[in-house]
C-alpha cells in the first residue's frame, strides 16, 4: 500500500519509459527440464508508442503479455511499469496494478454474459481504489468510453446481442475506462474477419493517435503492419526490434458521437483532432523513430507532424 | 459503502439469472427451515395446552393409586392392587394437616338413557370436596351432598358434553336418567372445561356419588383412587410425602420394598409434559440441523458448480483488477444470499403449514418470534460456512489459468 501511494505522490515523469524491461527471464520447470518461455529479455515501450508483439505459438510472446500484464511474475530480472517495479510484488498488489494502469483486451473480448454494455464497461470501477466515484459517476465515466468507441447508442445491450467487433469495442472501453498507462492488447482481432479487424485496429489507432501506449500481441504479420514498432520473438528471445515501414492505417476508429475528451486522458486535443487523412505513409513511417529518441513523447511528436500536413 | 453494495448487486444478479436453479438449491434450506418452523409452532402450541390443561386439573393436585401386584411372577399394571381401602382415606383425611381436600374416586363406563337418547360414557364416583378439588363447579343446579354420598343416593351431576347429547335444549335438573338400568335423578350439570391432554373431552363424563358408583354400578369393597388437594403449592411435595408415609405404616411396607400404591402431583405431571416436550424439541432440532445440513451441502455443491462454470468470469475480474478477497466476498455473499432467501421463504411456508395445520386439523399452534428469527439466522450460518470453501477456490484461482478455461 506504501509503495502504492508513493508511486502516485511523484509523477511519472514522462521521458521515460512507460514499460522498461531488463534481463527478464520466466522458466517453467517441467518434471526436470526446464523451459525458458523468456530467455533474458530487455525492452522499452515509451509514451504513446503503439508497439506489436510478434511471434509464432510458444515463442513467449503470451508469458511476456501475461508479466507485461502483471498476471505473473518473472523469475528474475526487472520490469518497471510507470517507475514502479512489479517483479516482487504480491498478488493482490498487481490486482491493484491491473486495475489502475492496465486496460487488457482479449482475443475472445471476455465479456460478462447477460450483462449489459454499460455495466460491463463499468466494472473495472467497481474494483478501483477510487472509492470516492458515486454510482452516477461511474455510469457517466462508462457512458464515455462506450461513447469513444461509437457504440454510446447501445449500451443497454447484452453481450449476445452484438455482433463481435461491437462486443471487442466495449471491451476497449472496459479497457479505457480507469484511464490505464498502457493498453494490452492480445490477439484483438483473432476471433474477427478481416474487415471488422480493421475496424477495431482502427479504435486502437485513433486511442494511440490521442498519445495512448498500446501494445498489441498478435500472430497476425497483416496486423502487426498497423503498428509502428514490430517486436519479434522466437524461441523466448527477441529477434528482430524494428519500425513498421510503410504502416498501414485504418478506416474510422473516431466516431462523431464521442466527446471530444472521451476520457480525461494524457490525450493531446490536437492529436484528437486529426483528421482521417492522418494515415499518410510518411508520417507513419516517421512515427517510429520517438521510440529510438527517448526524448520527446509520441503526443508530441505527432503534434508536430500534424502541423505541416495541416497547411498542406 | 458503494463497495459492499456492489459485491450485493453483483450477487443478486448472478443468482437472478439462474432462477430456476437458485431456488432448487435453496429447496433444502426451505424444507429445513419451513419445518422446524412448522413443527417448533405445533409443539408449542401442544405444550402450552397441555400445561394449560393440568393447570386446569386443579389446584394443588395430589392423586392417589393403588400399585401394581405382582401374583405368581405376572406383574399386573397400573390401579390393579386392591389394597387401598377407604380406612386408609380417612386416616390421611384425619391426620395429615396439609390436605386440605379430598375424595375418594372411582370410574366405570356405562350405556346412559334417557327418553329414546343414549350416550356411553365415563361415571366417576366422588364425594363433596370433588368439585373443590378440581376447580370444576356446577354451573346449573347443585352437586349433590355428603348425605347422598352415604346413603349412596341415585344422584348425579352431568358433564356439559353428556348433558348436550341427552338433552340438547331441554333443561336436565330434576329429569331421571337411567345408567345401567337404575334411575339416577340429574342434580346439576358441570361447567365446561373442554379437551384433555390425552385429546379426550373431558366434558364427556357423569359424576355420581361415591358409595353410589361403588355399590351400585361396581360392586367392589376397593377404592378406585383417592384425589385430594394441598394447602398450598409448596406443601404439594410434604403432602405427598407425608402421605407416602402414612400408607407405607398402614400397608406396613418393609424398608427395602417398594410402594403398593402411587402418588402424582401436580407438579409432577407438569414436570413431565415438560421433559416431554424438551424431548420433543431435542427430536425437532436434530431433524432442523440434518436439514439445514443437507441444504448447507445443497448450496456448497451448487456454488462449486458455480465456481467452475464461471472460471473465465473470475479470470476476467481478476484481469481488470479484482482482488482475492473480492472474489471471495462475491462468492460468499452469493451463498449467504441464496440461503438467507431461503430462510426467508422456509420461514412464510413454515408459517403457512402452521396455519394451515391450525385451520384444518384444530390443533393449537404458537409463533414463537425467537424461532424465527434463531431459523434466520441458522441459514444465514449454513451460507457462510458451506459457501466459504467454494468462495475460498474461487479466490485462489490463477488468472492466468481462469482466462485460460474454456
Amino acid at each position: 500500500m506504501a509503495r502504492a501511494r508513493k508511486a502516485a505522490e511523484a509523477p511519472f515523469d514522462p521521458a521515460q519509459p512507460v514499460i522498461r524491461i531488463r534481463d527478464l527471464y520466466r522458466i517453467y520447470r517441467m518434471g526436470g527440464s526446464e523451459v525458458r518461455a523468456l530467455d533474458g529479455i530487455s525492452l522499452d515501450v515509451h509514451r504513446g508508442e503503439f508497439v506489436a508483439v510478434m511471434g509464432p505459438s510458444g515463442s513467449g510472446k503470451s508469458t511476456l503479455m501475461n508479466i507485461v500484464g502483471c498476471l505473473d511474475r518473472p523469475t528474475s530480472g526487472s520490469y518497471v511499469l510507470e517507475g514502479v517495479e512489479i517483479s516482487n510484488l504480491d498478488r493482490d498488489r498487481r490486482a491493484e496494478i491491473r486495475n489502475d494502469k492496465i486496460g487488457f483486451v482479449f482475443q475472445n473480448f471476455n465479456l460478462l454474459a447477460r450483462t449489459n454494455a454499460l455495466e460491463n464497461v463499468e466494472l473495472p470501477l467497481l474494483y478501483s481504489a477510487k472509492t470516492n466515484l458515486t454510482d452516477a459517476d461511474r455510469r457517466e465515466r462508462a457512458r464515455r468510453c462506450l461513447a469513444r468507441v461509437g457504440l454510446a447508442e447501445r449500451w443497454d445491450h447484452t453481450s449476445a446481442q452484438l455482433s463481435g467487433g461491437q462486443q471487442q469495442r466495449v471491451a476497449i472501453a472496459r479497457s479505457l475506462v480507469n484511464d490505464p498507462a498502457i493498453l494490452l492488447a492480445d490477439e484483438p482481432t483473432g476471433n474477427l474477419d478481416s474487415r471488422t479487424s480493421e475496424e477495431v485496429i482502427a479504435v486502437f489507432q485513433a486511442l494511440n493517435d490521442e498519445g495512448r501506449t498500446v501494445v498489441l500481441i498478435t500472430h497476425d504479420t497483416d496486423i502487426a503492419q498497423f503498428a509502428q514498432r514490430i517486436v519479434a520473438f522466437r524461441d523466448g528471445k527477441i529477434i528482430a526490434d524494428h519500425p513498421v515501414e510503410d504502416r498501414r492505417r485504418a478506416a474510422g476508429g473516431t466516431f462523431a458521437d464521442a466527446p471530444p475528451a472521451a476520457v480525461e486522458a494524457v490525450a493531446a486535443p490536437q492529436a484528437a483532432a486529426l483528421p482521417q487523412a492522418a494515415a499518410l505513409p510518411q508520417a507513419a513511417a516517421q512515427a517510429p523513430e520517438t521510440t529510438r529518441t527517448p526524448g520527446p513523447i509520441a503526443v508530441e511528436t505527432a503534434a508536430a507532424q500534424a502541423g505541416p500536413r495541416g497547411r498542406s | 459503502m458503494t463497495k459492499s453494495s456492489n459485491i450485493l448487486k453483483v450477487a443478486i444478479t448472478a443468482l437472478g439469472r439462474n432462477k430456476l436453479r437458485s431456488l432448487l438449491t435453496t429447496l433444502g434450506i426451505i424444507i429445513g427451515v419451513a419445518c422446524v418452523v412448522a413443527t417448533i409452532g405445533i409443539g408449542d402450541g401442544a405444550r402450552i395446552q397441555a400445561e394449560d390443561q393440568l393447570r386446569s386439573l386443579g389446584t394443588n393436585f395430589l392423586m392417589i393409586f393403588p400399585g401394581s401386584i405382582t401374583s405368581g411372577g405376572a406383574r399386573a399394571g397400573f390401579g390393579a392392587s386392591s389394597k387401598l381401602s377407604y380406612d386408609d382415606l380417612d386416616a390421611i383425611r384425619h391426620e395429615i394437616q396439609d390436605v386440605t381436600y379430598i375424595s375418594a374416586t372411582n370410574r366405570t363406563t356405562q350405556q346412559v338413557i334417557y327418553g329414546n337418547q343414549n350416550w356411553s360414557t365415563s361415571i366417576q364416583g366422588a364425594e363433596t370436596d370433588w368439585p373443590l378439588i378440581r376447580s370444576w363447579n356446577v354451573e346449573r343446579g347443585q352437586f349433590f351432598t355428603d348425605q347422598d354420598v352415604r346413603s349412596a343416593n341415585k344422584v348425579c351431576v352431568l358433564g356439559a358434553t353428556v348433558a348436550q347429547n341427552l338433552f340438547a335444549s331441554e333443561d336436565p335438573i330434576g329429569k331421571i336418567i337411567r345408567i345401567k338400568n337404575l334411575p339416577f335423578k340429574v342434580t346439576g350439570v358441570l361447567e365446561s372445561k373442554g379437551g384433555s391432554t390425552m385429546g379426550q373431552d373431558q366434558d364427556d363424563t357423569v359424576i355420581a356419588p361415591y358409595e353410589t358408583v361403588r355399590k351400585k354400578l361396581i360392586g367392589t369393597t376397593s377404592v378406585g383412587g383417592i384425589l385430594a388437594s394441598a394447602a398450598s403449592n409448596d406443601l404439594v411435595a410434604t403432602a405427598q410425602d407425608e402421605i407416602a408415609a402414612l400408607l407405607r405404616q398402614r400397608h406396613r411396607i418393609v424398608k427395602a420394598s417398594d410402594d403398593d400404591f402411587i402418588i402424582r402431583t401436580q407438579t409432577e405431571m407438569l414436570q413431565q409434559a415438560e421433559d416431554q416436550s424438551r424431548t420433543m424439541s431435542y427430536l425437532l432440532w436434530s431433524i432442523a440441523g440434518v436439514s439445514l445440513l443437507v441444504g448447507g451441502i445443497g448450496i456448497m455443491n451448487i456454488m462449486l458448480v458455480s465456481v467452475t462454470e464461471r472460471t473465465r468470469e473470475i479470470g476476467v475480474r481478476m484481469a481488470i483488477g479484482a482482488k482475492g478477497k473480492d472474489i471471495r466476498a462475491q462468492f460468499l455473499v452469493e451463498a449467504v444470499a441464496l440461503s438467507i432467501a431461503g430462510g426467508t421463504l422456509g420461514i412464510f411456508s413454515g408459517l403457512g403449514i402452521q396455519k394451515g395445520v391450525a385451520r384444518f386439523a384444530g390443533w393449537p399452534v404458537a409463533v414463537q418470534p425467537q424461532a424465527i428469527a434463531l431459523a434466520f439466522l441458522f441459514s444465514a450460518l449454513v451460507g457462510i460456512a458451506f459457501g466459504f470453501y467454494p468462495a475460498l477456490k474461487a479466490s485462489q484461482l490463477d488468472p492466468i489459468e481462469a482466462l485460460r478455461y474454456e
